[in-house]
C-alpha cells in the first residue's frame, strides 16, 4: 500500500484531534481529542519506519526500528499524561462539580 | 652615577608638599606657621630652580623620565621632565618672582582669618606647582596638566572672596575663556597624536616628527595659538584678564602678571620649530599680538582703577610678546617675559601697597599726593614706571627695543604702530604715576588719617623687585653696546635656534634707540603737565569710549552671551519641556497602552490559548515551506 494512504489517514486523525481540542469544552472529550492527535502521529510514525526498513533491509538489518521504538516512548509519555490529566479533572470536577474548561479561566487573575 | 637632573622633580614636589600641608592642616595651623610654610617651600623650589640653572649652564640638560604616565596600544605618554635652557629660566623667574610674591603676601593678607589665610597660601602653593609642571614638562600632555592646573588655581584665586557676587562672576568669567582656548589646545594635542604618534617635545620636534606634521602644520600651530590666547589673555579672549582684579592684589601680580598669562609664550616658543614652519601662523600670531597691545594700550589710557590700569598694561605688554613670536624674534620674547615679570610684579604689588595704605580704595581718582607718605612706595613704583616704558638703562628698554627691532627688520609700518604702543604705554603708566602720588590727595578725611608706609615685609619685596627691574635687561644686552653682549640669546640657542645677527646696520639700530627714547621721554614729559594737577572731569566722545574699554564686553555680551542664553532658555523650556520629556513620557504611555492591550490576550479561555497556538504553527510551516524553500 502506497505511503500516501497512511499520510492521509494520519492528517485526517490529526485535524480532527484539532479541531476536536479547540471546539470542544468538556475536558474528557479534549483529553481524548489530544489522544487522537498523539496516535495519529504514531501511525505517521510506524508507516514511515516500515517504508524505510523495506528500503534499506539489504544494507542494514535494523534499518528503521528506531522511529518504531519513537513510538513506544510517545505511548508511555501519554500514559503518564493521562494520569496526571485525569488526576487534574477530578479535582476538577470535585471543586467545581463540572469538567467544563470555561470555568477553568481563574488563571488570569 | 645616575643623571643629577633626576632631582628635579624635586622642584615642583615642594610646592605640592606645601599646598597638601596647608590645605589639609588649615584649621590646626597657626597663621605664622602657614606663612613660613607656604613660603618655605617656594623658597626651597627656588634654591633647587638655581642649582638646575646652574647645571644647564654647564650643558647638562635633557629630558628625564620617570614612569608611564599613559600607557595605551602603541601610544606611550611618559611622566617626564625637560630641563633645558627655556625651562630652567621660567623656573627662575616663576620661583624668583613668586617666592617675594609670597613674602609679600604674607604681611598683605594678615587681616584674613586664619582658616583662610591657610586656604590663600594652599591655593598659592598649588599654583606654582602647575605652573612649574607646565614649564618642566616633556611633552604636550604634561604642560597641558600644567595648563589645566593654573586655569583652574587662577578661577580660584580670582574668586578667593567668594562672598563677593561680582568677584565670582569674574572667577566664572576667566575659567570660561581659558576653556575656550584649552579646547583648541587639547584638539591640537589629539592632531599631533595622531600624525606622530607621539607627544613628546623631543620626538614632534625632531625632523622625523617635522615631516608627518608638515602638511597640517598651520592648522595645529593655530590651534595651539588659540590655546595660547585664552592663558595669554590676547584678541579676542582677553576680557577675562582685567576682570580678573578681582583677585587680592598679590594674586593678580604672581598669576595675571608674572607667570600664568606667560603660559602662552612659553608654550610657542617651546614650539617655536614648528611655528617657523607656518608662515600664515606666524604672520597670524604678530597681528593679533599688535593688534592686542594698541587696543589693551588704549584702553589703560582711560582705566581710573589702579588695577585695571595695570591689567590692560599687561595685555598689552603679551601683545608685545606675541607680535616677537610672530616675527620670529622668539629669544625677544622669553627676554620680554622675564624683564616683564620684574616689573609688572613689582608695579602690582607697589599697587598692593597704595590698596593697603589707602585701606582698599582702588580708584586713582580718590588719590593723589601719596609720595609724602609712601615714599618706599613711590620710589619703586617710579622705577617701575620708567622700566615698562622702556627708557635705557631699565630693563624694559632692552627687551621692548629688541621686539621693536625685530618688528622693524620684518615690516616698518608694524614698527610703527608698536613703536606708538610704547608711547601710548609711557602716557599711561605715568599719567597713573602723577594721578596717585601727586598732586593733592582728593580721598576722604578718615583715607588721610589712616595713609601710612607699608611694613618691610611687603616693601622689601618691592626693593628687591625693584633692583631687578633695574639691572634685568643687561643679561640680554644687545652686541652694539658691548662686545658680548646677548648672553641671554646664547644661553637659550640649544632650545631656539639662532637666526644669525640683526639685518640692520648697527647706525640704523642706533637711530631707532634714540627715536624711541625721545620720543618716549617726550610723551612722559607731556604727561606731567597734563597730569601733576589732576582733577577727575566727565569722559567725552572717545574718553568715554576708551573708558568703557571700546565696548567689547557688551559687544560679548550682545553677541555671544545673550544668543547662547536665549538659546539655553529655548531648551530648558521649549526643548526639555516638550521634546526630551515628551519622549521620555511618552515612551512610558507606550508600554503602558501596549500592556493594557496585551492583556486582552490573556483571557484565561485555554481554547483561544490553544487556537493561538495552532495558528502560530501554521504560520510557521507556511513560512518554512513557502518562504524559506
Amino acid at each position: 500500500m502506497p505511503i500516501n494512504y497512511y499520510i492521509y489517514l494520519s492528517v485526517a486523525l490529526f485535524c480532527i484531534g484539532i479541531v476536536g481540542v479547540l471546539t470542544r469544552r468538556n475536558a474528557i472529550i479534549i483529553f481524548m481529542c489530544i489522544e487522537l492527535m498523539l496516535n495519529a502521529v504514531n501511525i505517521l510514525l510506524v508507516a514511515f519506519s516500515k517504508m524505510h526498513h523495506f528500503k534499506n533491509a539489504a544494507v542494514n538489518a535494523s534499518a528503521g526500528t528506531d522511529g518504531q521504538l519513537f513510538v513506544f516512548f510517545i505511548m508511555v509519555v501519554a500514559a503518564a499524561e493521562v494520569s496526571v490529566g485525569l488526576a487534574i479533572i477530578v479535582m476538577m470536577y470535585r471543586n467545581i462539580h463540572s469538567v467544563d474548561i470555561n470555568f477553568l479561566n481563574r488563571l488570569k487573575h | 652615577m645616575r643623571n643629577a637632573l633626576e632631582l628635579s622633580y624635586l622642584v615642583p614636589l615642594f610646592p605640592l608638599i606645601g599646598f597638601l600641608i596647608i590645605g589639609l592642616g588649615r584649621r590646626y595651623l597657626s597663621k605664622p606657621l602657614t606663612g613660613v610654610i607656604g613660603n618655605g617651600v617656594i623658597l626651597l623650589s627656588f634654591l633647587m630652580s638655581i642649582w638646575i640653572f646652574f647645571q644647564v649652564k654647564e650643558g647638562n640638560s635633557g629630558v628625564v623620565d620617570y614612569f608611564n604616565f599613559i600607557s595605551a596600544g602603541s601610544l606611550k605618554i611618559p611622566f617626564s621632565l625637560q630641563i633645558d635652557a627655556l625651562s630652567s629660566l621660567f623656573l627662575l623667574i616663576i620661583t624668583g618672582v613668586g617666592f617675594l610674591i609670597h613674602v609679600y603676601s604674607a604681611s598683605y593678607m594678615h587681616h584674613e582669618s586664619k582658616e583662610h589665610f591657610a586656604r590663600y597660601f594652599s591655593y598659592l602653593n598649588l599654583f606654582v606647582f602647575s605652573m612649574l609642571l607646565l614649564v618642566m614638562g616633556g611633552n604636550f600632555v604634561i604642560l597641558f596638566i600644567g595648563w589645566e592646573g593654573v586655569g583652574l588655581c587662577s578661577y580660584l584665586l580670582i574668586g578667593y572672596w567668594f562672598k563677593n557676587t561680582e568677584y565670582n562672576y569674574a572667577a566664572r568669567k576667566a575659567f570660561v575663556m581659558n576653556r575656550i582656548g584649552d579646547l583648541a589646545f587639547l584638539i591640537a594635542i589629539f592632531m599631533i597624536i595622531a600624525k606622530v604618534g607621539s607627544v613628546d617635545f623631543s620626538a614632534v620636534f625632531s625632523a622625523e616628527g617635522l615631516q608627518k606634521l608638515s602638511p597640517s602644520v598651520t592648522l595645529i600651530t593655530l590651534l595651539l595659538f588659540i590655546g595660547a590666547t585664552g592663558k595669554s589673555a590676547q584678541i579676542p579672549l582677553y576680557t577675562w584678564l582685567p576682570d580678573a582684579m578681582a583677585g587680592p592684589t598679590p594674586v593678580s601680580a604672581l598669576i595675571h602678571a608674572a607667570t600664568m598669562v606667560t603660559a602662552g609664550i612659553y608654550m610657542i616658543a617651546r614650539s617655536n620649530v614648528l611655528y617657523s614652519l607656518s608662515e600664515v601662523t606666524s604672520n597670524i600670531v604678530a597681528y593679533i599680538g599688535l593688534g592686542t597691545a594698541l587696543l589693551a594700550a588704549t584702553i589703560a589710557l582711560k582705566q581710573n582703577d589702579i588695577k585695571k590700569v595695570l591689567a590692560y598694561s599687561t595685555v598689552s605688554q603679551l601683545g608685545y610678546m606675541f607680535l616677537a613670536l610672530g616675527v620670529g624674534a622668539y629669544t625677544a620674547a622669553v627676554f620680554h617675559v622675564m624683564t616683564h615679570a620684574f616689573f609688572k610684579a613689582l608695579l602690582f604689588l607697589g599697587s598692593g601697597s597704595v590698596i593697603h595704605a589707602m585701606g582698599g580704595e582702588q580708584d586713582i581718582r580718590n588719590m593723589g599726593g601719596l609720595s609724602k607718605k609712601l615714599k618706599w612706595t613711590f620710589f619703586t613704583f617710579t622705577i617701575g614706571c620708567i622700566a615698562i616704558a622702556g627708557i635705557p638703562p631699565f630693563s624694559g628698554f632692552f627687551s621692548k627695543d629688541a621686539i621693536l627691532l625685530s618688528a622693524f627688520e620684518k615690516n616698518p609700518v608694524m614698527y610703527a604702530i608698536a613703536l606708538f604702543t610704547a608711547l601710548l604705554t609711557a602716557f599711561y603708566m605715568f599719567r597713573l604715576l602723577f594721578v596717585t602720588f601727586t598732586g593733592k590727595f582728593r580721598g576722604t578725611h578718615e583715607q588721610a588719617h589712616h595713609l601710612h608706609e607699608s611694613p618691610a615685609l611687603m616693601t622689601i619685596p618691592l626693593i628687591i623687585l625693584a633692583v631687578l627691574s633695574i639691572v634685568g635687561g643687561f643679561v640680554n644686552i644687545p652686541v652694539v653696546f658691548i662686545k658680548d653682549g646677548e648672553s641671554l640669546t646664547e644661553f637659550l640657542s640649544p632650545v631656539i635656534a639662532k637666526h644669525g645677527g640683526h639685518e640692520v646696520s648697527h647706525s640704523t639700530e642706533y637711530l631707532l634707540m634714540g627715536l624711541s627714547t625721545v620720543l618716549i621721554v617726550g610723551t612722559i614729559v607731556f604727561a606731567w603737565f597734563r597730569f601733576k594737577n589732576f582733577q577727575p572731569r566727565e569722559e567725552k566722545g572717545l574718553g568715554k569710549v576708551l573708558e568703557n574699554k571700546w565696548y567689547v564686553d557688551e559687544l560679548y555680551e550682545k553677541v555671544i552671551v545673550a544668543p547662547l542664553n536665549r538659546f539655553a532658555g529655548f531648551l530648558n523650556d521649549i526643548f526639555e519641556r516638550y521634546i526630551i520629556d515628551g519622549v521620555v513620557n511618552g515612551v512610558g504611555r507606550a508600554v503602558n497602552y501596549g500592556s493594557r492591550q496585551l492583556r486582552l490576550l490573556q483571557s484565561g479561555q485555554v481554547g483561544s490559548y490553544v487556537l493561538l497556538m495552532v495558528l502560530s504553527i501554521l504560520v510557521l510551516l507556511l513560512y518554512q515551506f513557502f518562504i524559506r524553500k
